[in-house]
Protein backbone atom coordinates (compact mmCIF):
# COMPACT_ATOMS: atom_id res chain seq x y z
CA UNK A 1 0.00 0.00 0.00
CA UNK A 2 1.95 2.75 1.10
CA UNK A 3 5.14 2.23 -0.29
CA UNK A 4 3.90 1.01 -3.83
CA UNK A 5 4.34 3.26 -7.08
CA UNK A 6 1.30 4.49 -9.21
CA UNK A 7 1.09 3.73 -12.79
CA UNK A 8 -0.75 6.93 -14.10
CA UNK A 9 -0.56 8.89 -17.19
CA UNK A 10 -0.11 12.67 -17.54
CA UNK A 11 -1.43 14.63 -20.66
CA UNK A 12 0.93 17.32 -21.23
CA UNK A 13 1.04 19.84 -24.07
CA UNK A 14 -1.00 17.18 -26.19
CA UNK A 15 1.17 14.29 -25.16
CA UNK A 16 0.48 11.68 -23.04
CA UNK A 17 2.99 10.13 -20.88
CA UNK A 18 2.77 7.01 -18.42
CA UNK A 19 4.70 7.53 -15.39
CA UNK A 20 5.70 5.18 -12.54
CA UNK A 21 5.43 7.30 -9.60
CA UNK A 22 5.41 7.80 -5.70
CA UNK A 23 2.02 9.24 -5.11
CA UNK A 24 3.59 11.84 -3.10
CA UNK A 25 5.80 13.37 -6.25
CA UNK A 26 4.10 16.68 -6.63
CA UNK A 27 2.81 17.68 -10.47
CA UNK A 28 5.58 20.32 -10.35
CA UNK A 29 8.44 17.49 -9.55
CA UNK A 30 6.73 15.37 -12.50
CA UNK A 31 7.12 17.67 -15.02
CA UNK A 32 10.34 18.58 -14.36
CA UNK A 33 12.34 15.77 -13.09
CA UNK A 34 9.79 12.47 -14.77
CA UNK A 35 9.34 14.64 -18.44
CA UNK A 36 12.63 16.41 -18.19
CA UNK A 37 10.59 19.48 -19.10
CA UNK A 38 12.56 21.87 -17.00
CA UNK A 39 11.08 25.13 -18.22
CA UNK A 40 8.24 24.67 -15.07
CA UNK A 41 10.20 26.36 -12.28
CA UNK A 42 10.68 25.72 -8.67
CA UNK A 43 10.69 28.73 -6.22
CA UNK A 44 9.22 28.85 -3.03
CA UNK A 45 7.47 24.93 -3.45
CA UNK A 46 4.67 26.26 -1.34
CA UNK A 47 2.18 28.39 -3.56
CA UNK A 48 3.83 32.10 -2.65
CA UNK A 49 5.64 32.79 -5.83
CA UNK A 50 3.90 31.55 -8.82
CA UNK A 51 7.17 30.48 -10.91
CA UNK A 52 5.51 27.20 -10.94
CA UNK A 53 2.35 28.22 -12.49
CA UNK A 54 1.03 25.67 -15.93
CA UNK A 55 -2.15 25.52 -17.19
CA UNK A 56 -5.13 22.78 -16.27
CA UNK A 57 -7.84 22.87 -19.37
CA UNK A 58 -6.63 26.52 -19.91
CA UNK A 59 -6.71 27.99 -15.97
CA UNK A 60 -3.77 28.86 -14.20
CA UNK A 61 -2.92 26.73 -10.67
CA UNK A 62 0.19 26.15 -8.81
CA UNK A 63 1.96 22.64 -9.50
CA UNK A 64 3.64 23.20 -6.75
CA UNK A 65 0.45 22.47 -4.14
CA UNK A 66 -0.82 19.82 -6.37
CA UNK A 67 0.19 15.67 -6.64
CA UNK A 68 0.95 14.71 -10.31
CA UNK A 69 -1.75 12.10 -9.87
CA UNK A 70 -4.69 14.34 -8.60
CA UNK A 71 -4.28 15.72 -12.22
CA UNK A 72 -4.20 12.36 -14.44
CA UNK A 73 -5.85 12.65 -17.55
CA UNK A 74 -6.26 16.54 -17.51
CA UNK A 75 -4.57 18.82 -20.40
CA UNK A 76 -1.89 20.23 -18.82
CA UNK A 77 -0.04 23.46 -20.52
CA UNK A 78 3.40 24.51 -20.09
CA UNK A 79 5.87 26.84 -21.14
CA UNK A 80 7.42 24.41 -23.52
CA UNK A 81 3.94 24.15 -25.02
CA UNK A 82 2.63 27.58 -25.63
CA UNK A 83 4.66 27.84 -29.03
CA UNK A 84 3.23 26.61 -31.90
CA UNK A 85 4.99 25.23 -34.77
CA UNK A 86 8.47 27.23 -33.92
CA UNK A 87 6.51 30.55 -33.38
CA UNK A 88 6.56 32.27 -30.15
CA UNK A 89 2.92 32.81 -28.48
CA UNK A 90 2.24 36.47 -29.04
CA UNK A 91 2.71 36.78 -24.69
CA UNK A 92 6.48 35.13 -25.20
CA UNK A 93 6.86 37.83 -28.15
CA UNK A 94 5.85 40.66 -25.71
CA UNK A 95 7.89 39.58 -22.70
CA UNK A 96 11.00 40.04 -25.03
CA UNK A 97 9.93 43.09 -27.01
CA UNK A 98 9.32 44.65 -22.85
CA UNK A 99 12.17 43.44 -21.48
CA UNK A 100 9.46 41.72 -19.12
CA UNK A 101 11.91 40.03 -17.32
CA UNK A 102 15.64 40.32 -15.94
CA UNK A 103 16.91 37.19 -14.20
CA UNK A 104 14.06 35.30 -16.22
CA UNK A 105 13.31 32.81 -13.46
CA UNK A 106 9.48 34.13 -12.94
CA UNK A 107 8.96 34.31 -16.30
CA UNK A 108 7.54 31.05 -17.76
CA UNK A 109 5.30 30.95 -14.91
CA UNK A 110 4.56 34.89 -15.46
CA UNK A 111 3.97 34.15 -18.73
CA UNK A 112 1.71 30.77 -18.62
CA UNK A 113 -0.03 33.00 -16.00
CA UNK A 114 -0.54 36.07 -18.08
CA UNK A 115 -2.19 34.42 -20.55
CA UNK A 116 -5.45 32.61 -18.58
CA UNK A 117 -5.30 35.92 -16.92
CA UNK A 118 -6.43 37.19 -20.23
CA UNK A 119 -8.67 34.28 -20.88
CA UNK A 120 -10.23 34.88 -17.80
CA UNK A 121 -10.71 38.76 -18.58
CA UNK A 122 -12.40 37.71 -21.87
CA UNK A 123 -14.12 35.74 -19.97
CA UNK A 124 -15.79 38.90 -17.86
CA UNK A 125 -14.20 37.93 -14.71
CA UNK A 126 -14.09 40.74 -12.70
CA UNK A 127 -11.16 40.90 -9.92
CA UNK A 128 -10.97 42.49 -5.73
CA UNK A 129 -10.21 45.99 -7.51
CA UNK A 130 -12.90 46.06 -10.02
CA UNK A 131 -15.35 48.52 -9.13
CA UNK A 132 -19.02 47.45 -9.32
CA UNK A 133 -21.14 47.80 -12.44
CA UNK A 134 -18.13 49.88 -14.03
CA UNK A 135 -16.85 48.63 -17.46
CA UNK A 136 -13.57 46.67 -17.03
CA UNK A 137 -10.28 48.52 -17.74
CA UNK A 138 -6.90 46.72 -18.31
CA UNK A 139 -5.42 49.08 -15.46
CA UNK A 140 -2.11 49.15 -13.46
CA UNK A 141 -4.30 48.25 -10.93
CA UNK A 142 -5.95 45.52 -12.27
CA UNK A 143 -3.13 43.87 -13.92
CA UNK A 144 -0.99 44.23 -10.48
CA UNK A 145 -4.35 42.64 -8.47
CA UNK A 146 -4.36 39.72 -11.43
CA UNK A 147 -1.36 38.93 -11.67
CA UNK A 148 -0.37 39.13 -7.58
CA UNK A 149 -0.03 35.49 -7.64
CA UNK A 150 3.06 35.67 -9.57
CA UNK A 151 6.49 37.41 -8.04
CA UNK A 152 9.35 38.52 -9.34
CA UNK A 153 12.39 39.47 -7.02
CA UNK A 154 14.01 41.24 -10.34
CA UNK A 155 11.28 43.85 -9.76
CA UNK A 156 10.48 43.73 -13.56
CA UNK A 157 6.25 44.31 -13.06
CA UNK A 158 6.89 47.61 -15.25
CA UNK A 159 7.95 45.56 -18.40
CA UNK A 160 6.23 42.62 -17.58
CA UNK A 161 2.72 44.83 -17.16
CA UNK A 162 3.57 46.43 -20.87
CA UNK A 163 4.28 42.92 -22.40
CA UNK A 164 0.57 41.94 -21.48
CA UNK A 165 -0.85 45.16 -22.72
CA UNK A 166 0.59 44.19 -25.82
CA UNK A 167 -0.11 40.80 -25.89
CA UNK A 168 -3.77 41.85 -25.17
CA UNK A 169 -3.93 44.08 -27.84
CA UNK A 170 -2.17 41.80 -30.18
CA UNK A 171 -4.35 38.50 -29.61
CA UNK A 172 -7.60 41.14 -29.77
CA UNK A 173 -6.53 42.27 -33.44
CA UNK B 1 6.12 14.23 3.62
CA UNK B 2 5.05 10.80 4.90
CA UNK B 3 4.30 7.30 2.20
CA UNK B 4 0.20 7.54 1.86
CA UNK B 5 -1.82 5.23 0.34
CA UNK B 6 -3.63 7.26 -2.38
CA UNK B 7 -7.70 6.24 -2.99
CA UNK B 8 -9.76 7.95 -6.07
CA UNK B 9 -13.87 8.60 -5.13
CA UNK B 10 -15.76 8.88 -7.63
CA UNK B 11 -18.94 9.13 -5.48
CA UNK B 12 -19.19 10.55 -2.24
CA UNK B 13 -20.46 7.47 -0.21
CA UNK B 14 -17.45 5.53 -1.29
CA UNK B 15 -15.40 8.75 -0.33
CA UNK B 16 -16.87 8.46 3.22
CA UNK B 17 -16.22 5.20 3.46
CA UNK B 18 -12.74 4.72 2.33
CA UNK B 19 -12.13 7.92 5.04
CA UNK B 20 -14.03 5.54 7.53
CA UNK B 21 -12.29 2.19 6.98
CA UNK B 22 -9.35 1.33 9.41
CA UNK B 23 -5.69 2.39 9.62
CA UNK B 24 -6.44 5.90 9.44
CA UNK B 25 -5.74 9.04 9.86
CA UNK B 26 -6.89 9.68 6.76
CA UNK B 27 -7.76 12.91 4.99
CA UNK B 28 -10.02 13.71 1.97
CA UNK B 29 -7.74 15.78 -0.36
CA UNK B 30 -9.81 18.53 -2.29
CA UNK B 31 -8.14 20.95 -3.82
CA UNK B 32 -4.69 20.33 -2.13
CA UNK B 33 -3.56 23.90 -1.32
CA UNK B 34 -3.59 23.67 2.50
CA UNK B 35 -3.35 20.16 2.80
CA UNK B 36 -0.12 19.68 0.33
CA UNK B 37 1.76 22.01 1.99
CA UNK B 38 1.15 21.24 5.68
CA UNK B 39 2.18 17.83 5.04
CA UNK B 40 5.09 18.74 2.99
CA UNK B 41 5.84 20.56 6.59
CA UNK B 42 5.09 16.96 8.23
CA UNK B 43 2.23 18.89 10.12
CA UNK B 44 -0.04 16.79 8.57
CA UNK B 45 0.91 12.90 8.32
CA UNK B 46 -2.11 11.14 6.66
CA UNK B 47 -1.96 7.50 5.75
CA UNK B 48 -4.55 7.65 3.51
CA UNK B 49 -5.56 10.27 1.35
CA UNK B 50 -8.80 10.21 -0.34
CA UNK B 51 -8.80 12.33 -3.28
CA UNK B 52 -12.22 13.90 -3.64
CA UNK B 53 -11.10 16.38 -6.88
CA UNK B 54 -13.55 14.41 -9.48
CA UNK B 55 -16.94 14.20 -6.94
CA UNK B 56 -19.75 15.25 -9.09
CA UNK B 57 -20.49 18.08 -6.49
CA UNK B 58 -19.87 21.09 -8.76
CA UNK B 59 -23.37 22.91 -9.23
CA UNK B 60 -24.07 26.10 -8.21
CA UNK B 61 -27.98 25.65 -7.69
CA UNK B 62 -31.02 28.09 -7.06
CA UNK B 63 -33.24 26.82 -4.92
CA UNK B 64 -36.68 27.61 -3.83
CA UNK B 65 -36.85 30.94 -1.79
CA UNK B 66 -33.95 32.82 -3.81
CA UNK B 67 -31.49 30.75 -1.89
CA UNK B 68 -28.56 28.49 -3.59
CA UNK B 69 -26.86 25.66 -3.20
CA UNK B 70 -23.40 25.52 -3.49
CA UNK B 71 -21.32 22.40 -4.45
CA UNK B 72 -18.69 21.07 -1.91
CA UNK B 73 -16.44 20.80 -5.02
CA UNK B 74 -16.83 24.40 -6.77
CA UNK B 75 -13.99 25.87 -6.62
CA UNK B 76 -13.64 29.32 -5.38
CA UNK B 77 -12.90 31.05 -8.81
CA UNK B 78 -15.98 30.02 -10.36
CA UNK B 79 -17.81 30.41 -7.24
CA UNK B 80 -16.95 34.44 -7.11
CA UNK B 81 -18.03 34.94 -10.65
CA UNK B 82 -21.20 32.62 -11.37
CA UNK B 83 -24.24 35.26 -12.05
CA UNK B 84 -26.11 33.93 -9.18
CA UNK B 85 -23.43 34.67 -6.82
CA UNK B 86 -22.11 37.87 -8.64
CA UNK B 87 -25.82 39.09 -8.52
CA UNK B 88 -27.91 38.30 -5.42
CA UNK B 89 -24.73 37.35 -2.66
CA UNK B 90 -22.11 39.93 -3.95
CA UNK B 91 -20.64 39.51 -0.61
CA UNK B 92 -19.11 35.99 -0.83
CA UNK B 93 -17.85 36.88 -4.62
CA UNK B 94 -15.97 39.91 -2.78
CA UNK B 95 -14.53 37.88 0.17
CA UNK B 96 -13.43 35.04 -2.32
CA UNK B 97 -11.46 37.68 -4.72
CA UNK B 98 -9.82 39.14 -2.01
CA UNK B 99 -8.18 36.01 -0.97
CA UNK B 100 -5.19 34.39 -2.20
CA UNK B 101 -4.09 34.49 -5.78
CA UNK B 102 -5.48 33.40 -9.03
CA UNK B 103 -3.99 30.57 -9.22
CA UNK B 104 -4.99 29.09 -5.83
CA UNK B 105 -8.39 29.96 -6.39
CA UNK B 106 -8.89 27.89 -9.44
CA UNK B 107 -7.75 25.13 -7.19
CA UNK B 108 -9.39 25.77 -3.97
CA UNK B 109 -13.08 24.34 -3.22
CA UNK B 110 -15.69 25.43 -1.48
CA UNK B 111 -15.51 22.48 1.14
CA UNK B 112 -11.82 23.06 1.20
CA UNK B 113 -12.14 26.69 2.34
CA UNK B 114 -13.97 25.74 5.41
CA UNK B 115 -11.46 23.10 6.06
CA UNK B 116 -8.35 25.09 5.63
CA UNK B 117 -5.74 25.03 8.76
CA UNK B 118 -4.58 28.12 10.52
CA UNK B 119 -1.89 30.54 9.31
CA UNK B 120 -0.13 30.69 12.35
CA UNK B 121 3.71 30.34 12.24
CA UNK B 122 4.26 28.08 15.40
CA UNK B 123 1.59 26.05 13.69
CA UNK B 124 3.62 25.31 10.75
CA UNK B 125 7.33 25.38 12.48
CA UNK B 126 7.53 21.39 13.79
CA UNK B 127 10.68 22.42 15.93
CA UNK B 128 7.99 24.40 18.42
CA UNK B 129 5.36 24.21 20.98
CA UNK B 130 1.62 24.19 19.30
CA UNK B 131 -1.13 22.54 20.80
CA UNK B 132 -2.98 22.57 17.72
CA UNK B 133 -0.58 20.21 16.43
CA UNK B 134 0.53 18.28 19.65
CA UNK B 135 -1.77 18.21 22.23
CA UNK B 136 -0.28 19.18 25.07
CA UNK B 137 2.99 20.58 24.00
CA UNK B 138 2.07 24.32 24.73
CA UNK B 139 1.58 27.35 22.30
CA UNK B 140 4.69 29.21 21.63
CA UNK B 141 2.69 31.99 19.94
CA UNK B 142 1.77 33.07 23.48
CA UNK B 143 4.79 34.82 24.64
CA UNK B 144 6.05 34.63 21.35
CA UNK B 145 5.51 36.88 18.32
CA UNK B 146 1.78 37.27 17.74
CA UNK B 147 0.95 40.14 15.82
CA UNK B 148 -1.52 38.08 13.96
CA UNK B 149 -3.05 36.23 16.31
CA UNK B 150 -6.58 36.05 17.88
CA UNK B 151 -8.09 39.12 19.78
CA UNK B 152 -11.69 37.45 20.67
CA UNK B 153 -12.66 33.93 21.85
CA UNK B 154 -8.91 32.46 22.07
CA UNK B 155 -8.14 30.45 25.23
CA UNK B 156 -4.77 30.04 27.25
CA UNK B 157 -4.35 27.08 25.05
CA UNK B 158 -4.46 28.80 21.42
CA UNK B 159 -4.64 32.10 20.20
CA UNK B 160 -4.43 31.02 16.23
CA UNK B 161 -7.14 32.85 13.98
CA UNK B 162 -9.28 31.59 10.86
CA UNK B 163 -7.29 32.23 7.63
CA UNK B 164 -10.51 32.21 5.50
CA UNK B 165 -11.94 34.94 3.65
CA UNK B 166 -14.78 33.25 1.99
CA UNK B 167 -15.68 31.62 5.22
CA UNK B 168 -16.22 35.30 6.42
CA UNK B 169 -18.80 36.01 4.22
CA UNK B 170 -20.65 33.40 4.50
CA UNK B 171 -21.19 33.64 8.37
CA UNK B 172 -22.87 36.71 7.57
CA UNK B 173 -24.90 35.39 4.87
CA UNK B 174 -26.35 32.64 7.69
CA UNK B 175 -24.80 29.81 5.64
CA UNK B 176 -25.53 25.88 6.58
CA UNK B 177 -22.93 23.36 6.20
CA UNK B 178 -24.45 19.98 4.84
CA UNK B 179 -22.67 16.94 5.86
CA UNK B 180 -23.12 13.53 5.03
CA UNK B 181 -21.04 10.63 6.79
CA UNK B 182 -21.02 7.08 8.13
CA UNK B 183 -23.84 7.56 10.36
CA UNK B 184 -25.71 9.66 7.56
CA UNK B 185 -26.59 13.22 6.78
CA UNK B 186 -27.07 16.44 8.67
CA UNK B 187 -26.87 20.09 8.31
CA UNK B 188 -24.79 22.49 10.23
CA UNK B 189 -25.63 25.77 10.92
CA UNK B 190 -22.64 28.15 9.80
CA UNK B 191 -21.38 29.57 13.19
CA UNK B 192 -21.67 25.83 14.49
CA UNK B 193 -19.66 24.35 12.14
CA UNK B 194 -16.19 25.77 14.01
CA UNK B 195 -15.43 25.60 17.21
CA UNK B 196 -13.49 28.48 19.61
CA UNK B 197 -10.22 26.57 20.50
CA UNK B 198 -11.13 25.78 24.66
CA UNK B 199 -8.39 23.01 25.87
CA UNK B 200 -8.87 20.99 22.48
CA UNK B 201 -7.39 23.30 19.47
CA UNK B 202 -6.51 20.69 17.53
CA UNK B 203 -10.46 20.10 17.40
CA UNK B 204 -11.53 22.66 14.57
CA UNK B 205 -14.70 21.75 13.52
CA UNK B 206 -17.95 20.00 14.50
CA UNK B 207 -17.45 17.33 11.51
CA UNK B 208 -16.94 13.44 13.09
CA UNK B 209 -14.77 11.01 11.99
CA UNK B 210 -15.21 9.94 8.00
CA UNK B 211 -17.85 12.63 7.14
CA UNK B 212 -17.81 14.90 4.56
CA UNK B 213 -19.40 18.57 3.34
CA UNK B 214 -21.28 17.79 0.31
CA UNK B 215 -22.60 21.55 -0.11
CA UNK B 216 -22.81 24.90 1.43
CA UNK B 217 -26.41 26.95 1.42
CA UNK B 218 -27.05 30.18 1.08
CA UNK B 219 -30.92 31.57 2.60
CA UNK B 220 -33.08 33.65 0.64
CA UNK B 221 -33.51 36.25 3.26
CA UNK B 222 -29.44 36.80 2.49
CA UNK B 223 -29.90 37.38 -0.88
CA UNK B 224 -30.07 40.73 -2.55
CA UNK B 225 -28.43 42.65 0.65
CA UNK B 226 -26.56 45.80 0.38
CA UNK B 227 -22.99 44.37 1.15
CA UNK B 228 -19.21 44.93 1.61
CA UNK B 229 -16.72 43.33 2.74
CA UNK B 230 -13.31 45.31 3.89
CA UNK B 231 -9.70 43.07 4.16
CA UNK B 232 -7.28 44.64 5.84
CA UNK B 233 -3.35 43.60 5.20
CA UNK B 234 0.22 44.23 5.33
CA UNK B 235 -0.03 43.74 1.36
CA UNK B 236 -2.51 45.05 -0.87
CA UNK B 237 -2.96 42.09 -2.35
CA UNK B 238 -2.42 38.12 -1.67
CA UNK B 239 -1.67 38.19 2.04
CA UNK B 240 -4.15 36.81 4.82
CA UNK B 241 -6.20 39.52 6.59
CA UNK B 242 -5.11 41.00 9.73
CA UNK B 243 -8.55 42.18 10.38
CA UNK B 244 -11.63 41.62 7.83
CA UNK B 245 -15.50 43.36 8.19
CA UNK B 246 -18.58 41.48 6.53
CA UNK B 247 -21.26 43.82 6.50
CA UNK B 248 -24.72 43.45 4.85
CA UNK B 249 -27.56 45.37 5.72
CA UNK B 250 -31.48 46.48 5.28
CA UNK B 251 -32.20 49.95 5.77
CA UNK B 252 -35.75 50.78 5.37
CA UNK B 253 -37.32 54.15 6.99
CA UNK B 254 -34.64 55.49 8.29
CA UNK B 255 -33.76 52.46 10.62
CA UNK B 256 -31.77 49.73 10.11
CA UNK B 257 -33.97 46.31 9.61
CA UNK B 258 -31.48 43.98 9.11
CA UNK B 259 -27.65 43.56 10.10
CA UNK B 260 -25.20 40.93 9.46
CA UNK B 261 -21.72 41.41 10.19
CA UNK B 262 -18.77 39.15 10.56
CA UNK B 263 -15.13 39.78 11.53
CA UNK B 264 -11.67 37.95 10.19
CA UNK B 265 -8.86 37.90 10.98
CA UNK B 266 -9.33 37.93 14.90
CA UNK B 267 -10.90 34.42 16.11
CA UNK B 268 -10.24 30.65 15.79
CA UNK B 269 -13.40 31.06 13.55
CA UNK B 270 -15.28 33.36 11.33
CA UNK B 271 -16.69 35.87 14.06
CA UNK B 272 -20.37 36.91 14.00
CA UNK B 273 -20.51 39.55 15.92
CA UNK B 274 -24.17 39.05 17.00
CA UNK B 275 -23.82 41.72 20.06
CA UNK B 276 -23.28 44.21 17.76
CA UNK B 277 -25.87 42.70 15.46
CA UNK B 278 -27.88 43.07 18.31
CA UNK B 279 -27.79 46.44 18.93
CA UNK B 280 -28.15 48.14 15.64
CA UNK B 281 -31.72 46.26 14.51
CA UNK B 282 -33.79 48.75 15.18
CA UNK B 283 -31.67 51.61 15.48
CA UNK B 284 -31.00 54.92 13.55
CA UNK B 285 -27.98 54.17 11.11
CA UNK B 286 -25.54 56.82 12.36
CA UNK B 287 -21.80 56.78 12.92
CA UNK B 288 -21.99 56.89 16.54
CA UNK B 289 -24.15 54.13 16.78
CA UNK B 290 -21.68 51.80 14.70
CA UNK B 291 -19.27 52.91 16.63
CA UNK B 292 -21.15 51.72 20.30
CA UNK B 293 -21.93 48.43 18.42
CA UNK B 294 -18.21 47.98 18.07
CA UNK B 295 -17.21 48.53 21.12
CA UNK B 296 -20.04 46.31 22.80
CA UNK B 297 -18.76 43.35 20.06
CA UNK B 298 -15.30 44.58 20.95
CA UNK B 299 -15.15 44.78 25.08
CA UNK B 300 -14.36 41.37 25.42
CA UNK B 301 -11.50 41.78 23.13
CA UNK B 302 -7.39 40.44 24.60
CA UNK B 303 -4.72 41.48 23.30
CA UNK B 304 -1.25 39.64 23.09
CA UNK B 305 2.08 41.55 22.93
CA UNK B 306 1.93 42.40 19.43
CA UNK B 307 -1.49 43.08 18.39
CA UNK B 308 -3.07 45.37 20.26
CA UNK B 309 -3.35 47.13 17.04
CA UNK B 310 -6.22 44.83 15.98
CA UNK B 311 -8.29 45.65 18.54
CA UNK B 312 -8.89 49.51 17.73
CA UNK B 313 -8.36 48.06 13.37
CA UNK B 314 -11.19 46.26 13.98
CA UNK B 315 -13.42 49.05 15.20
CA UNK B 316 -12.35 51.64 12.88
CA UNK B 317 -12.99 49.11 10.00
CA UNK B 318 -16.63 48.07 11.26
CA UNK B 319 -17.71 51.80 11.34
CA UNK B 320 -16.31 52.55 8.09
CA UNK B 321 -17.76 49.43 6.67
CA UNK B 322 -21.48 49.98 7.95
CA UNK B 323 -21.17 54.22 7.26
CA UNK B 324 -20.26 53.38 3.80
CA UNK B 325 -23.35 50.84 3.40
CA UNK B 326 -25.61 53.14 4.67
CA UNK B 327 -24.31 56.17 2.79
CA UNK B 328 -22.96 57.84 5.87
CA UNK B 329 -19.31 60.27 4.67
CA UNK B 330 -17.01 57.77 4.86
CA UNK B 331 -13.86 59.82 6.45
CA UNK B 332 -11.77 58.54 8.62
CA UNK B 333 -12.09 59.25 12.40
Amino acid sequence: MSDELAHISLRVNASTYNLTIDPRVSLLDALRDHLSLAGTKKGCNQGACGACTVLVDGERINSCLTLAIQYEDREIQTIEGLAQDGVLHPMQDAFITHDGFQCGYCTPGQICSAVAMLAEWKAGARSAVTKPGSPLQLSDDELRERMSGNLCRCGAYVGIRAAIRDAFAEMSR
Amino acid sequence: MNAFEYVRATDHRSAIDAATRPAAPARFLAGGTNLIDLMREGVEQPRRLVDIGRLPLTAVEERSGGGIRIGAMVRNSHLASHPLVREQFRLLSEAILNGASAQLRNMATTGGNLMQRTRCYYFYDTATHCNKREPGSGCDAIGGFNRIHAILGASSQCIATHPSDMCVALAALDATVNIDGPTGARAVPFAEFHRLPGDTPDVETNLARGELITSVDLPGSSAGLRSAYRKVRDRASYAFALVSVAAAVRIADGRIRDMRLALGGVAHKPWRAVVAERTLVGAVPTRDAFARAADAELEPAVAQAHNAFKIPLARRTIVAVLSELAGIDGGAE
